[in-house]
């Protein structure tokens, strides 16, 4: 079935994967089990035979599947993307996430046919970048990064034929996506780099007298007390201090979530609602995939009568942990 | 290899400005980089003030480029960057692909570090578009390069960030003004007390980052003047020297000295360790965590 606006889902697995399909998700975006993504982590991920049987079980049921490729080759491991673009082609898959013009140039010249989509990573933030890949590598869709306010992702979908997807769902990243070296300052390894952000291997937690703290790389991000729920120490959600004042200097553990502004996406013709997550787990991807879908669904059939349901929200609430929720950049006093 | 001054960073009155790059004019820098790249709320200098620090510049000798935004979000941004785009007379360097759109084959211009050139192809690619420069990522290291440039492309030359506090990255929101709980749009400007970012320490008292508006940098300074030799070596064409507060003319003078043989590296490393604001660091050149200082080779023959 044909929706006007897609939902695009993570899947982490192959069990992750079907749980999205099954639940309603329009589209499934995954990695392969190396750093050619930007979820390269233990444990997760697909193989080539994993995705083989990925993309049956989707295209059988009318679902679109996306590779994600989105870090950035240096010289000596160039061949290992190109592999993973060609596996993408020989596989059926619907479009590949890139991020690196040099690669969008081998997969246009290779597989003309493949369709590719701009990755957040590309940190495309106006139409003049969108319209460069479109120009040069004849991209279909941009993903973009979390920083443009409704208004701006409004304005900037004038000015541009390529498809626009956005984040609506799942972690916030506060920086620009593809322009933040935060972690390999301190761990030596970045999303750019190689695929992670704070990786879990240069964590440590250590009890002290003064709290639970967490470290990377030996680095403080934080240290709690035992009445605070002690969250992941990804780099911009710690506590630091500036001149004496201790706070949550970059952004406070929280997540983001649009569900409010889906009639206005409608409204502006948006290709793509992204849900973050590859990491999460099956469960995870059938509970939110059900909720946007009900919440899409609902939207299309009456956008000027929609409003979120208590229900929907609730299960949100209640899978992010009691995390706090936000609209992030969309919402312009955010910024 | 050349000396290259990049674009100030931080938010500086009208009168520090003018002065300073009248103190610029001249030291031994061959290479000037002018215009906001931070912040496109920052206006105490507007294009003509910026045209007319480059043609002083240029007149002292320097070769001047016209930096572009780095995070281009509206209309308005746009409109600004086809100013600079269009100027028609100084090359630019663009910070985003909206800027190499704007510059491909009708202006030749420089690829500024913000801009992901991670690999062989890319920059051919970049090259091919009419780049003349291009600007290593911060986070690459030595062996990167080396390995990129064994297939360089012809007529493309190499600059490297190699000292200043590190732009690590940037935000939509403005850390500064979060920091006075104002809202970004009504930030009153406040940056501008912070001519070298708001120091950010972990919370046992340690140095680790600077927000300056929307971008966050390293607490440490990056400094790779005991790595001219294997820069060099590498064949990197001129050395970026990002701009803080105090002390930018000895600090080009002493990389010149030391590029020029004139001083011993470890006497210059000495002397310009004596300037930092905080501590230094040079890890990322070594594939090293960023924040790390690797010791140098010479230290470890004499200790």
């Amino acid at each position: 079935m044909q929706h006007e606006l897609e939902l695009v889902c993570p899947a982490g697995s192959l069990p992750a994967l079907k749980a999205a399909v099954d639940n309603g998700a329009d589209c499934v975006y995954l990695g392969f089990r190396d750093d050619t993504n930007a979820r390269n982590f233990t444990g997760l991920n697909f193989d080539a035979a994993n995705a083989r049987s990925g993309v049956a079980y989707a295209h059988s049921k009318g679902a679109k599947v996306f590779l994600a490729l989105n870090t950035y080759p240096r010289a000596a491991g160039l061949e290992r993307w190109k592999k993973a673009i060609d596996l993408a082609a020989e596989l059926g898959m619907d479009a590949v996430i890139l991020a690196d013009p040099g690669l969008m140039q081998y997969a246009m010249k290779t597989h003309p046919l493949l369709h590719l989509h701009l990755s957040v990573q590309g940190s495309a933030t106006n139409y003049e970048a969108i319209n460069f890949y479109h120009e040069h590598f004849g991209i279909r869709r941009a993903v973009l990064p979390r920083v443009l306010s409704f208004a701006q992702v409004e304005e900037l979908s004038g000015g541009t034929p390529v498809e626009l997807e956005l984040f609506g769902f799942g972690g916030l990243c506060v920086m620009v996506e593809g322009r933040c070296s935060l972690s390999s300052y301190a761990t030596g390894e970045s999303p750019n780099n190689c695929g992670v952000c704070s990786p879990p291997k240069a964590v440590r937690w250590q009890q002290t007298s003064r709290g639970l703290e967490s470290r990377l790389n030996g680095v403080l991000i934080d240290r709690y007390t035992d009445k605070e729920n002690a969250g992941y120490p990804t780099l911009c959600k710690g506590r630091f201090a500036v001149e004496g004042e201790t706070y949550y200097v970059m952004e406070e553990p929280t997540s983001l979530n649009t569900l409010e502004l889906l009639p206005e996406l409608l409204r502006i013709k948006v290709r793509g609602l992204k849900i973050e997550g590859r990491q999460r787990s099956p469960a995870y991807v059938a509970q939110v995939t059900r909720v946007w879908r009900e919440a899409i669904d609902q939207c299309i059939k009456d956008p000027p009568g929609f409003s979120v349901r208590p229900a929907w929200a609730a299960e949100l609430g209640r899978i992010s942990e009691g995390q706090q929720h936000t609209l992030g950049a969309y919402h312009r006093p955010w910024k | 290899m050349k000396l290259a001054l990049g674009p100030i960073l931080y938010y500086w009155p009208r009168e520090k400005l003018q002065a300073y790059y009248e103190e610029i004019a001249a030291t031994p820098v061959e290479i000037v980089y002018l215009g906001e790249t931070v912040c496109s709320r920052r206006h105490v200098m507007r294009l003509p003030d910026w045209l007319d620090a480059a043609k002083m510049l240029a007149a002292a000798g320097k070769e001047v480029v016209l930096s572009t935004l780095s995070l281009i979000e509206s209309e308005s941004d746009l409109k600004s960057l086809r100013r600079i785009t269009e100027n028609g007379h100084f090359a630019v360097e663009a910070n985003d692909m909206g800027a190499v759109r704007l510059l491909a084959r009708r202006v030749p211009f420089v690829a500024g570090p913000y801009l992901n050139i991670y690999n062989p192809q890319t920059l051919s690619l970049i090259a091919s578009l009419g780049a003349r420069r291009w600007v290593m990522p911060v986070e690459m290291s030595q062996e990167t390069l080396q390995s990129l440039l064994l297939s360089r492309p012809a007529g493309i030359e190499t600059e490297v960030f190699s000292y200043g506090r590190l732009p690590l990255a940037f935000s939509s929101r403005c850390f500064t003004a979060r920091y006075h709980n104002l809202p970004k749009d009504d930030c009153r400007f406040l940056c501008i007390n912070d001519p070298d970012g708001k120091t950010v320490h972990t919370r046992e008292g340690k140095p680790f980052l600077a927000i300056n508006g929307i971008q966050t940098q390293s607490a440490q300074v990056y400094n790779l003047i005991g790595d001219l030799d294997s820069l060099q070596q590498t064949g990197v064409d001129a050395v970026r020297i990002s701009p803080q507060s105090e002390h930018s003319g000895e600090v080009i003078r002493l990389f010149r000295d030391c590029i020029d043989q004139r001083v011993g590296r470890e006497h210059a490393v000495r002397q310009i360790e004596r300037l930092f604001p905080e501590a230094g660091c040079n890890g990322y050149w070594h594939g090293r965590p960023g924040i790390e200082q690797a010791i140098l080779a010479s230290a470890i023959q004499h200790d």
